[in-house]
């Protein structure tokens, strides 16, 4: 009798059916939220600061507007990591649905996205260094690294995560399956978000 | 139905014995207890400093310590006091006590639970390291001003010290809050709904709430100053372009709402004595709550307060001076609620409640002389002068500090089984009014003749001896009343009177359980029916306030090793990164280092999670 009271009350409290990791998930998430958004912030604030720090560099004012502007290498770069949502939709669906051949290659295909992005970063810091802007010489180039690198070890911390997944899943090949899929869940979550964030920063960066 | 209860202990399949036990623990009970422990400890360190701090003050021209130290002492005196005493305080308070009210048996994430006080304990040791291995402590103030921060004016390295102990304590506070948010959502007794919740659990989610969002922003600040100290960049200097009011922003919007995380919890625990000790329900439980909420959102809109004098301009003056009025509102509200809760009460003058009472004098007066500092004009008089000091210690010292002396009497009994004695108890409260007092109140004058803060010293002639004396002499009744309490403490564990299971016959679940409660804390679970479901039942009939599901099985997580591992990993890191500009070649192989144990302690975690799914 007592069960069935606990029951119906439950169903009035919706609170107590959520997922317990999914909750502190997301509750992290909102955290991140507003590391971003302070990183951000720094970035605004500190744009319009264009003279060099020091004389190491002779860039000038359009000189770094077209450094840090609109350019293909980092849109092709922002488009494979929005792609990358999307494969890892298609692995959480493959484990959803219980087909384990499809969930690890979308999987894999995520990771993969995930390094091509890091590369391509990797790339451009090594390129913008090379132009003579560099984390101590220029305010543009300090908030530049800072934030975009910020974000880059995200995406490092991610693709650790995704790659435990798929190591565990290839050595335990039914660990993840339709009844328990709440870790793979997990880390898209995660994923999805480090993504999101890229389009607020590749705007303030690159496009304003 | 009924079955017999002592067959329903579901012990772990290992349980450790002696200091292993309290190092691999995962019971929220027993973290709990090492974080007041720990904090208190804290306290008496911040307490020590404070008083190096007025002996300096005492009279004009004195040298009893150098300028240098003066401004390592007042900045890890500021330092300790909010993140390793009153904040951990609070965060054990709530490990002890959110998931008993609840009806839970234990916090969501017990493991992660360990790790956030392990993170406590390494953070403030990494931070107090700095008098060793740093060449001195932190000495730019407990926020850090640039560009008093940079490495022209702070020539230790106590400044790094300060950001990565700042960092761990940071990543405990936010794996709590989490901790905790889940736990209210997702582990209420069946029938506990939100609106029915104890006002301590209530402040409790506020605040965490609070923390998931501030935290960043100081996370951030501290990161900045870390490159601009390591790596060269010039974030928060002027001649490279930077930006000094960047840090302040940073700063305040972590720390305004930081003063609400430490006071909130103070609210709550408030909000459950006055009850008790009126033997009346709380007056106005929705507004208690609700106006807790509207606090905490308000919080995050009034940071530049703290920087009127930094030339905002009008209109930003004028939004954040009214802001910050209005927080008066919903404070207010609690205060007329808990003073109507008071009213034609059947008041019981125990030892909690003689500092239920304390807090909210003192609170009143702290918070009068908050509102005037809201006002632009008036703060622009006053600021960076003793007034400022008097007002920060009247709300955090006679706010919360008292209301977390109360409640370490309230709970004693329930944490040890053994009420704390009541005469030793009375002297305690007596004598802290009165050196709490003596030492602050001469301090509004003091602010008021002009007395700027923080300085090493004074001229005679400025005519500020007197004040001070008095303020010198009140911190020793201050730490005259810590020792009492001490002594309490130690007299009440040892020969304390059996407490029983609800000796102050208050309303609240934690009452229904033994004390101390079993790890498993309740043999069965409670379905809630009301707000004071042990009251409703004692006094309204059997079964108005909550019933019995005696068909409950708790399920307890094993004792682990991971967490300390991993938390020691992150300490670990501190050091290497401490070293990484300095001395890479020392530094990269600690970072290397500190990353295997960090691996090894996460690698154990995932191992324990898949046999048994609790974070």
């Amino acid at each position: 009798m007592a069960q069935a009271v606990v029951r119906d009350i439950d169903k009035n409290d919706p609170g107590r059916g959520l997922d317990l990791r999914k909750l502190g998930m997301w509750t992290f998430l909102g955290s991140e939220v507003f590391f971003f958004g302070a990183l951000v912030v720094t970035h605004l604030s500190m744009r319009g600061v264009v003279a060099p720090s020091s004389s190491k560099t002779n860039l000038n004012v359009e000189g770094v507007r077209e450094l840090f502007g609109y350019n293909v290498l980092t849109s092709i770069l922002a488009f494979i990591l929005l792609t990358s949502s999307l494969t890892m939709v298609l692995a959480l669906d493959g484990v959803k649905t219980n087909n384990q051949k499809r969930f690890r290659f979308w999987l894999g295909a995520t990771i993969a996205c995930g390094l091509i992005f890091l590369g391509g970063q990797v790339y451009e810091f090594y390129h913008i260094v090379h132009e003579g802007v560099t984390i101590k010489n220029m305010m543009f180039g300090s908030t530049f690294f800072f934030v975009t690198g910020f974000h880059g070890t995200h995406v490092a911390v991610g693709i650790v995560w995704l790659t435990s997944l798929l190591v565990s899943a290839i050595r335990h090949p039914e660990r993840y399956n339709a009844g328990n899929y709440m870790a793979v869940e997990l880390g898209g979550l995660y994923w999805h978000f480090v993504d999101l964030v890229w389009v607020l920063i590749f705007t303030v960066i690159y496009l304003i | 139905m009924a079955t017999d209860v002592s067959t329903l202990h579901h012990a772990p399949a290992k349980q450790r014995r002696g200091w292993l036990e309290w190092i691999t623990t995962v019971d929220h009970k027993k973290i709990g207890i090492m974080y007041a422990v720990t904090a208190f400890l804290f306290f008496v360190i911040g307490g020590l400093e404070a008083l190096l701090i007025r002996l300096q003050l005492g009279s004009s021209q004195n040298a009893i310590l150098t300028p240098e130290a003066y401004n390592q002492v007042f900045t890890m005196h500021g330092t300790t006091m909010v993140f390793m005493a009153i904040m951990p305080v609070n965060a054990g308070f709530m490990n002890y006590f959110v998931p008993l009210m609840i009806g839970a048996g234990d916090m969501a994430y017990p493991r992660m639970n360990a790790m956030s006080y392990w993170l406590l304990l390494f953070g403030g040791i990494v931070m107090y390291s700095s008098f060793v291995f740093g060449g001195g402590a932190p000495d730019a103030g407990w926020f850090a001003y640039a560009p008093l921060t940079s490495t022209t004016y702070s020539v230790t390295r106590g400044m790094d010290y300060w950001v990565l102990g700042l960092q761990l304590l940071g990543v405990s506070s936010l794996a709590g809050s989490v901790n905790i948010i889940v736990t209210i959502i997702r582990l209420r007794a069946p029938g506990m709904r939100f609106n029915r919740m104890p006002l301590f659990v209530w402040m409790s989610f506020v605040t965490s709430f609070l923390l998931i969002f501030a935290l960043p922003s100081i996370t951030v600040g501290i990161t900045l100053l870390f490159f601009d100290r390591n790596f060269g960049t010039n974030f928060f200097l002027p001649a490279a372009g930077g930006d000094p009011l960047l840090w302040q922003h940073l700063f305040w919007f972590f720390g305004h709402p930081e003063v609400y995380i430490m006071i909130l919890p103070a609210f709550g625990v408030v909000s459950e004595m006055l009850p008790v000790f009126s033997r009346k329900p709380i007056f106005g439980y929705e507004f208690v709550a609700y106006s807790g909420v509207a606090i905490g959102v308000l919080g995050f809109t009034v940071w530049a307060h703290h920087m009127f004098a930094t030339n905002l301009g009008v209109i930003a003056d004028t939004f954040f001076a009214a802001a910050s009025m209005l927080i008066s509102v919903p404070t207010g509200v609690k205060i007329f609620n808990w003073l109507a809760t008071l009213w034609r009460g059947e008041l019981r003058f125990k030892t909690p409640m003689l500092f239920s009472l304390g807090f909210i004098a003192m609170f009143v007066i702290g918070g009068i002389s908050g509102v005037s500092l809201a006002a632009a004009p008036f703060d622009l008089q006053v600021t960076d002068s003793y007034f400022v000091v008097a007002h920060f210690h009247y709300v955090l010292f006679g706010g919360a500090v008292f209301a977390l002396f109360g409640a370490a009497y309230y709970w004693f009994p329930k944490i040890t089984g053994k009420m704390m004695s009541e005469r030793i108890g009375k002297w305690h409260f007596w004598i802290l009014l009165l050196g709490f007092n003596l030492t602050f109140f001469p301090q509004h004058m003091l602010g008021l003749q002009g007395m700027p803060r923080r300085v090493w010293t004074y001229q005679q002639n400025q005519g500020w001896d007197f004040y001070n004396l008095l303020s010198t002499i009140g911190s020793f009744c201050i730490a005259f009343a810590t020792l009492v309490f001490i002594v309490n403490f130690i007299i009440s564990l040892r020969k304390g009177a059996p407490a029983g299971n609800d000796p102050w016959d208050a309303a609240t679940l934690e009452w229904a359980t033994t004390s101390p409660p079993p790890a498993h804390n309740f043999d069965v679970e409670y379905i809630v029916h009301s707000r004071r479901p042990l009251w409703d039942n004692k006094y309204s009939g059997e079964g108005r306030g909550m019933t019995i599901n005696y068909d409950f099985h708790p399920h307890l997580p094993p004792p682990s090793f991971a967490p300390i591992i991993f938390s020691f990993g992150l300490f670990v890191l501190a050091y290497g990164m401490l070293n990484l500009a300095s001395a890479p070649l020392i530094g990269i192989p600690i970072i290397l280092v500190a990353l295997a144990i960090a691996f090894v302690g996460m690698n154990r975690w995932v191992g324990e999670i898949a046999q048994d799914p609790v974070l």
